[in-house]
């Protein structure tokens, strides 16, 4: 069970909340001339790394807001909850 | 290599036991190969064993960073059907399945295959709506499937909650009677068996740590153990293919997650199906030591943490005890998580790669299991002739850039 740390409403349990995958996913500013392959990246590659992730979450049975976390896949370690909106913090890869 | 039989049975026993020769050798690794295989679970071992008997390709190495059998074929809960929803799939499925129907034979071990039938349940109007569609998709494509009335299915499975209080009433279901279990260890021990016995090399404790790519193509791998020279590696590695595709500079469209599963302490014979409900997100079946056999979804984000977390645990006991009320006091004996490589349509991959002799088989996602055998015979296909094998055709890495997705997400859901 992950403790998460939400920015509005404080600690929570992982169970109040909906992970949304990876962060930071830019839509490519003119979808009508990328090319499929572009296209496809955008909608489906994913960098799944194992060790540090950043990640959008969502405080769904709480305050509906959606955050960032940077955490580790491995381990499950939560080392940073930010904005929607802010660069990723650079996480040095401990325990990893 | 010594054929099993009831008499080398009788021979062992008269000699207590002594003389069973070794499965496999203890083979040691050669400094190059025609073909070397990343990751001994069940699809590795078929895919070495199918390059070897089909394609005459016996310089094979497979190699396996713990031991074979360890990763998620030894972490399934070994259930084998067919009943998907899109030709490709059901096409692709079906052949696994009749493969799986003739494994002892043709490997010569018993892999207790036992096909016990699953059963689906409608917990609505609608899921029951919808399965009118799937089964009858199933059938067009000429496998079985038959619709069972609320009646049939308390038949079938005597310690359903039927009642008319349940919180969700049992509207009907369907059932693939051909569907079934197998004891997964001995999968993965019988392909090792034949595939060593036609001289493939099967190297455990050997950790792949990167590749030699000299004008985008393989010309080796880096192991802990050394540097082999091929110019043919297939991938099978599952939960860690993104890991391993990376070393060869190819980005996967892939997501591992940890997949969870548990086992309750073993009662006398009461279940004699494989239950399976979509809606609430549970199935289960009674192994042939009694213990119930639970499964459901996997857990909500990514991991390669091999543990499983207690909210998805607790969501899918809460479903079993909801549909079966007779075990909620029942003690668990084990739970344990997988770690499966989930691909945006729940379908799988195996398919060339822009790497020249890198060979793909991932996105097995929760169903790997019961795509071992048919994923070992199309992978060695693959590798054996470079080109996909007609029925992995549309299971190609290049469909997400095509827009032709195979999604399947709600028949490769939720029974594993």
């Amino acid at each position: 069970m992950l403790k998460i740390n939400c920015p509005f409403c404080g600690p929570r349990t992982e169970d109040e909340f909906t992970c949304g995958g990876q962060s930071h996913i830019a839509r490519p500013v003119t979808p009508a001339e990328v090319s499929d392959q572009q296209w496809a990246d955008y909608l489906y590659q994913r960098i799944n790394p194992k060790g540090v992730h950043y990640e959008r979450w969502r405080h769904t049975f709480g305050c509906r807001q959606w955050f960032n976390v940077a955490r580790d896949t491995v381990s499950h370690e939560i080392y940073a909850v930010y904005q929607m909106g802010e660069p990723k913090p650079s996480i040095t890869e401990k325990g990893v | 290599m010594e054929k099993y039989s009831a008499f080398s049975l009788l021979k062992n026993t008269l000699t207590g036991h002594k003389h069973w020769p070794k499965s496999w050798r203890n083979a040691e690794l050669k400094s190059a190969y025609d073909v070397v295989i990343i990751g001994g679970g069940g699809h590795g071992l078929a895919t070495a064993y199918n390059l070897a008997k089909n394609h005459g390709i016996t310089n094979v190495a497979v190699l396996e960073k713990g031991w074979i059998g360890g990763g998620n074929t030894g972490r399934n809960t070994a259930v084998s059907r067919s009943n998907y929803f899109y030709p490709e799939s059901t096409r692709f499925y079906e052949h696994s399945l009749k493969l799986y129907e003739q494994m002892n034979d043709e490997l010569n071990y018993n892999v207790m295959f036992s096909q016990v039938g699953i059963i689906n349940l409608a917990l609505d109007r609608h899921e029951m709506d919808i399965f009118r569609r799937w089964s009858t998709s199933i059938q067009l494509q000429g496998v079985d499937s038959e619709l069972l009335t609320p009646e049939q299915i308390a038949e079938e499975v005597s310690i359903l909650n039927m009642g008319a209080k349940t919180r969700y009433k049992i509207h009907g279901g369907f059932i693939q009677r051909r569907g079934g279990v197998s004891r997964h260890d001995a999968v993965a021990w019988a392909y090792a068996r034949a595939a060593d016995n036609l001289g493939v090399d099967i190297i455990q404790n050997c950790e792949v740590t990167g590749f030699d790519i000299v004008d985008g193509g393989i010309r080796g791998v880096k192991t802990s153990l050394g540097k082999i020279r091929t110019d043919k590696v297939g991938m099978t590695v599952a939960g860690h293919s993104s890991v391993v595709a990376a070393m060869a500079g190819i980005d996967l469209p892939i997501i591992s997650m940890c997949l969870q599963a548990m086992v309750s302490e073993p009662v006398k014979p009461c279940l004699n199906r494989i239950v399976m409900s979509p809606k609430v997100g549970c199935y289960l079946s009674q192994s042939d030591r009694g213990e119930m056999v639970i499964g459901g979804g996997a857990d909500s984000y990514t991991s390669y943490g091999q543990r499983g977390n207690l909210p998805t645990t607790e969501s899918v006991l809460g479903a079993v005890t909801e549909l079966f009320p007779t075990l909620s006091r029942m003690k668990l004996m084990r739970q344990w998580g997988g770690i499966v490589d989930i691909a945006p349509d729940a379908s799988p991959i195996v398919s060339k790669t822009p790497v020249t002799g890198f060979y793909i088989s991932t996105g097995w996602g929760t169903g790997g299991y019961k795509a071992i055998p048919a994923g070992g015979d199309t992978l060695a296909y693959t590798i054996a002739n470079d080109k996909p094998h007609p029925l992995v055709e549309p299971f190609s890495l290049d469909r997400f850039a095509k827009g032709r997705l195979v999604d399947e997400g709600a028949a490769a859901g939720v029974a594993h």
